[in-house]
């Protein structure tokens, strides 16, 4: 599979990068790792008539501790977050969370800035930034604006950026001491999620069982009057919309969402 | 565009149409066919190469990403006066291969699982090697092989 006709240009700082997009608008698709892009436009699914590679932006790639949050550049390959040494002090449960998104050879390429911005409801970094509060920074013609995830996700593959914006950076709060648990369950080990649930301190959040990542708001205040793990996770497909397919029914999904967000609840702590 | 790639030591130097995927760079312009295209769809894993040392899927990378970087593909395993590489001999040794379609890429991908992790354990090459796929499904031969390459215990 190739992928349809486009001009390829690579920009070597975010500078030029915005320069670009602001010329080209709609026509143009910013490229990060590519993991989720380039399959899409193999099959023919995007077809963007420029792509304007972020590749070489290494003033993007990084993770660092800022008071009490961490910040992580947009370019950060999930094989980075992994073995970051500041998450995994601070911020296990993404450093975690990274290590489990498709394969390897994924990972080496993939980037978190990549994952939120593609907004695929099956995505597990997606799901774990809104666990966290993060908030996403993305910078525009007008400068730097401050996006919470919980405001990030519209809708499958659908964010307020604006296609002269560019996402620079995610910024998640310091986890220390809060206990997490993730669960997913794939058809194979390399598949997304049918179902996955990330848990952090007390807040739920679920993969796929909706047109974006969703905060499981009725296991949250379960668990916030005193409710058991399996009291809460019983009240985990509340208020979703999970896909009706041939390989995973609704109905299937809400059970599974039950199952996992108990395990996932056990792991981080709660009785 | 022109695209330069150092593929195994030898700069390789072509202009290409700018949607050229690695593989077909690697496979068409440098000719060398060991890197396989097997689902063609970032599942399976037989496409496996090096791009500035680390594994990724070269049916799910432009060419172009890779102008002025370096491949490493299984071509380029093998050392000065033609030795087999530990990883190589490690999979003759333990019959790490059925068909064979799979092997360059499961090779690659056990290069750079071992690169970060050189004692793994059986669990972490299943885990290191979830993205690539073998349809003879010979997975336990090729466990044994990098257990043998890490020079560690292998199952019998």
């Amino acid at each position: 599979m190739i992928p349809a006709r486009f001009t390829y240009r690579r920009v070597s700082s975010v500078d030029e990068a915005l320069a670009a997009v602001a010329e080209h608008g709609d026509d143009a698709k910013l490229l990060a790792g590519g993991q989720s892009l380039l399959p899409l436009m193999k099959l023919r699914f995007a077809a963007p008539e420029l792509l304007i590679d972020l590749g070489p932006l290494d003033e993007l790639r990084y993770v660092r501790r800022e008071g009490d949050e961490i910040a992580v550049g947009a370019m950060t390959r999930y094989h980075d977050l992994h073995h970051d040494a500041v998450l995994a002090e601070h911020a296990p449960l993404l450093a975690h969370v990274a290590g489990s998104v498709g394969d390897q050879q994924v990972r080496h390429r993939g980037t978190i800035g990549g994952s939120l911005v593609h907004a695929d409801p099956a995505a597990d970094l997606p799901a774990a930034v809104l666990a966290v509060d993060g908030v996403l920074v993305a910078r525009g013609p007008d400068g730097e604006r401050r996006i919470p995830a919980a405001e990030f996700f519209q809708g499958p593959f659908e964010t307020p950026l604006a296609p002269e914006e560019l996402l620079t950076e995610v910024r998640v709060p310091v986890q220390d001491g809060a206990g997490w648990g993730f669960e997913k369950f794939t058809r194979r080990a390399i598949d997304w999620a049918i179902v996955g649930v990330v848990v952090a301190g007390r807040a739920v959040s679920l993969i796929n069982m909706g047109g974006t990542p969703l905060r499981a708001s009725a296991v949250e205040a379960a668990l916030a009057e005193g409710a058991s793990a399996a009291e809460a996770a019983a009240l985990a497909a509340e208020g979703t919309s999970p896909a009706d397919e041939a390989h995973a029914t609704s109905e299937y999904r809400e059970h599974l969402a039950r199952v996992l967000t108990e395990r996932a609840l056990v792991s981080a702590g709660v009785s | 565009m022109k695209v330069s790639i150092e593929i195994n030591g030898t700069t390789v130097s072509e202009e290409v149409e700018d949607r050229t995927l690695l593989v077909h760079f690697v496979r068409e312009q440098a000719g060398l066919t060991a890197t396989n295209i097997g689902c063609d769809t970032t599942s399976c894993g037989a496409c496996t190469v090096l791009l500035d040392g680390e594994s990724v899927k070269s049916c799910t990378v432009l060419a172009a990403q890779a102008d002025g970087h370096r491949v490493t593909t299984l071509e380029g395993l093998r050392g000065e006066g033609g030795d087999l590489h530990p990883v190589q001999r490690a999979f003759r040794e333990e019959h790490g291969l059925q068909c064979g379609f799979c092997t360059p890429g499961m090779i690659m991908a056990s290069v750079s699982l071992l690169d970060h992790n050189p004692k793994p354990t059986r669990q972490e090459v299943r885990d290191g090697l979830e993205g690539n796929l073998c349809r003879c499904t010979g997975y336990h031969n090729i466990v044994n092989a990098v257990m043998n390459a890490s020079g560690q215990e292998v199952q019998r």
